[in-house]
């Protein structure tokens, strides 16, 4: 069970931001293409300096409380999937905030979401038309 | 480089991403700052548990704090916050921003921009009671 406990951060990670999807309507896993070109480069890149780190000796993992799998260069499958599991629950965070704020991030659909400053946009989600100077 | 280097070139570098490369501008938004303050706080609670657990270990040499050798981490000093060194913050950080700024640029750039995340509404129809 030992050889878990890494996992288990996964899955905590995981369970504490999914539920978003259905619960705050995030459509994340409808936009799986554009979820896929986000999180692919974010783990190469955060692999390759793990990668690095682990080299240069700057952090090591316990192989008892990893799953013992790794990857070329010593890096922990449970690593990698940290790299995954992490950027997925950041954009399930990003929209739930959105869903249940209407705050615009600057990529909405221009007849949905007229062009406006932030602060001006967001008052105009809770309260249209009041509230601007 | 040390951790600590390449942790706060990893913040100067998505940053600049943001700004410069993909203009997406996430820092001037409050979307991205109260979804950053969600995540920075389940960053701590798994991290101290991945640090705390020492299922991932530091070398003093490359970080603010020291070794800890076979001892947990001090909670709080000692270069730590949480068991975790202070740097993993600012490796969170470049992780969260490059992340939710690569998510944005795409949606801007027409890929799967929709389904949008809400509830089922058309503003510009304005049906709802």
């Amino acid at each position: 069970m030992r050889h878990l406990t890494y996992v288990g951060v996964l899955l905590f990670c995981l369970f504490g931001s999914v539920w978003l999807e259905y619960g705050l309507r995030t459509r994340v896993f409808r936009r799986w293409l554009r979820l896929l070109l986000t999180v692919t480069p974010i783990a190469l890149v955060f692999s390759i300096w793990d990668l690095y780190a682990i080299a240069q000796g700057h952090w090591s993992f316990d192989a008892d409380q990893t799953t013992g799998l790794t990857l070329g260069g010593g890096l922990p499958l449970d690593e990698l999937i940290f790299f995954l599991v992490v950027p997925l629950a950041s954009v399930l965070a990003f929209e739930a905030v959105r869903s249940a704020q209407g705050w615009p991030a600057g990529d909405e659909v221009a007849d949905e979401q007229p062009v406006a400053n932030d602060a001006a946009s967001a008052k105009n989600a809770v309260e249209p038309g009041a509230g601007t100077p | 480089m040390t951790y600590t280097q390449l942790a706060l070139t990893g913040v100067v570098v998505v940053v600049l991403l943001d700004l410069v490369v993909l203009r997406t501008w996430l820092l001037r938004r409050r979307v991205f700052w109260a979804s950053y303050a969600i995540i920075v706080v389940f960053q701590l609670l798994t991290n101290a548990a991945l640090t705390g657990l020492r299922v991932v270990r530091y070398n003093g040499d490359a970080i603010i704090g020291d070794s800890t050798g076979d001892v947990t981490p001090a909670f709080l000093g000692n270069g730590r916050i949480a068991f975790a060194p202070v740097e993993d913050l600012a490796f969170g950080f470049a992780l969260v921003l490059g992340t939710l700024a690569l998510w944005v640029f795409w949606g801007r750039a027409g890929i799967q921009r929709t389904p949008a995340a809400g509830p089922p509404r058309r503003r510009s129809d304005n049906l709802s009671p």
